[in-house]
C-alpha cells in the first residue's frame, strides 16, 4: 500500500458502486481513506450518523436519531409527519461488522449488512440489502422511482405557478 | 424507503425551467413526436430542438430512438432501462451519503492526530 498523503486523498474522489447481487441482494461497495475503526463510529454514533445519512442536498432534516448500537440493540430515525425508519441490531461486531433490520417496510423490510475490511491506511466497506424476496427489492426499488416521480410532478406544478405569478405582475 | 437524487433532481429543475420544454413535455405525454416535428410545433430550427430534447434526455424525462433518419422523442424513461434506472438513483443516493462521511471521518481523523500529539507532549 502506498503511503498516501491526506491532500491527495482529498483530492481523489472514492467511486460507489451498486450491483444487484442476486434477485434478492443490493450490494453497495466505496473505500474510505481511514482506518475501519474510524468509519464505524460514523455508523455507530447517532450524533455523527445524523452529520451524514442525510445528505444537504436532500433539504431534510432529521428531528430525532436514536441508536442503540449493540447485538440485540434497537434504533429509530424519524423525519416527523410520520416518516420514521426504525429496527433492530442483529449484530454489532466493532469494527469490522453490523447488522440490521429495516422494520418500517413490514414483512417486505430487508436486513443490511455492513462490513468494513482494512486495506493498508483505507477501508473497504460493502453493504448488502437483502430482502425476503424479488418482489420485495423490486417493490422498494418502484417505491424510490414513484416518490421520485411525485418530487417531479410537485417541481412542474410549482414551476408552473411561479411562471404563472411572473407573467401576471 | 423515500429516496432522493440530488443530482437527477438538479438536472430535472433546471429541465422544467424553460418554458418551451415544459411545452414538449406536455406535448410528448400526449403522443410521441420526432425532433422535425417539435421543431415545426415549436417555431424553433432543428438545432435548437435538439438541444432542448438534449436537456429532457440528461435529466431522465424524455427518451430518443432513432429509426433510420427519424429521432422518435418519447416521455419517460425507456421500460426496459427502469431497473437500470431506480439502482442508478439508489447509487447516487449512497454516493452523496458517503461524500459526507467522508468530511466526518476525516474530521475523526484529525482530532485523533491532534488528540495523539496533546496526549505526547
Amino acid at each position: 500500500m502506498d503511503a498516501r498523503r491526506g491532500s491527495e486523498a482529498m483530492l481523489m474522489k472514492n467511486r460507489t458502486t451498486v450491483e444487484r447481487k442476486s434477485e434478492r441482494e443490493l450490494v453497495v461497495t466505496r473505500t474510505f481513506n481511514a482506518p475501519a475503526r474510524l468509519v464505524f463510529e460514523a455508523w455507530t454514533r447517532p450524533e455523527l450518523f445524523q452529520q451524514w445519512w442525510v445528505p444537504r442536498s436532500m433539504d431534510m432534516k432529521l428531528r430525532s436519531c436514536e441508536m442503540d448500537a449493540r447485538t440485540g440493540g434497537k434504533y429509530r430515525l424519524s423525519f416527523g409527519d410520520g416518516m420514521d425508519f426504525f429496527g433492530r441490531y442483529i449484530e454489532v461486531t466493532p469494527p469490522s461488522r453490523i447488522v440490521w433490520t429495516n422494520e418500517e417496510g413490514g414483512e417486505n423490510g430487508s436486513v443490511t449488512t455492513v462490513t468494513l475490511e482494512e486495506k493498508g491506511a483505507q477501508t473497504l466497506l460493502v453493504m448488502s440489502e437483502l430482502y425476503p424476496s424479488k418482489e420485495a427489492l423490486d417493490a422498494a426499488g418502484t417505491g424510490a422511482a414513484d416518490a421520485l416521480h411525485e418530487t417531479f410532478e410537485q417541481l412542474d406544478e410549482l414551476l408552473l405557478t411561479l411562471g404563472a405569478s411572473t407573467g401576471r405582475s | 424507503m423515500v429516496q432522493y437524487a440530488p443530482a437527477r433532481l438538479d438536472a430535472s429543475f433546471a429541465a422544467l425551467s424553460d418554458p418551451t420544454r415544459r411545452g414538449v413535455l406536455e406535448h410528448l405525454g400526449r403522443s410521441d413526436a420526432s425532433i422535425t416535428d417539435l421543431a415545426g410545433r415549436f417555431r424553433m430550427t432543428l438545432t435548437g430542438m435538439k438541444k432542448h430534447v438534449g436537456v429532457l434526455e440528461q435529466a431522465g424525462l424524455v427518451t430518443t430512438e432513432k429509426v433510420g433518419r427519424v429521432r422518435t422523442c418519447r416521455i419517460g424513461p425507456r421500460r426496459l432501462e427502469d431497473e437500470t434506472a431506480w439502482i442508478e438513483r439508489y447509487r447516487e443516493l449512497w454516493d452523496a451519503r458517503f461524500d459526507e462521511l467522508d468530511e466526518v471521518v476525516e474530521e475523526l481523523k484529525r482530532k485523533e492526530k491532534t488528540d495523539g500529539r496533546k496526549k505526547r507532549e
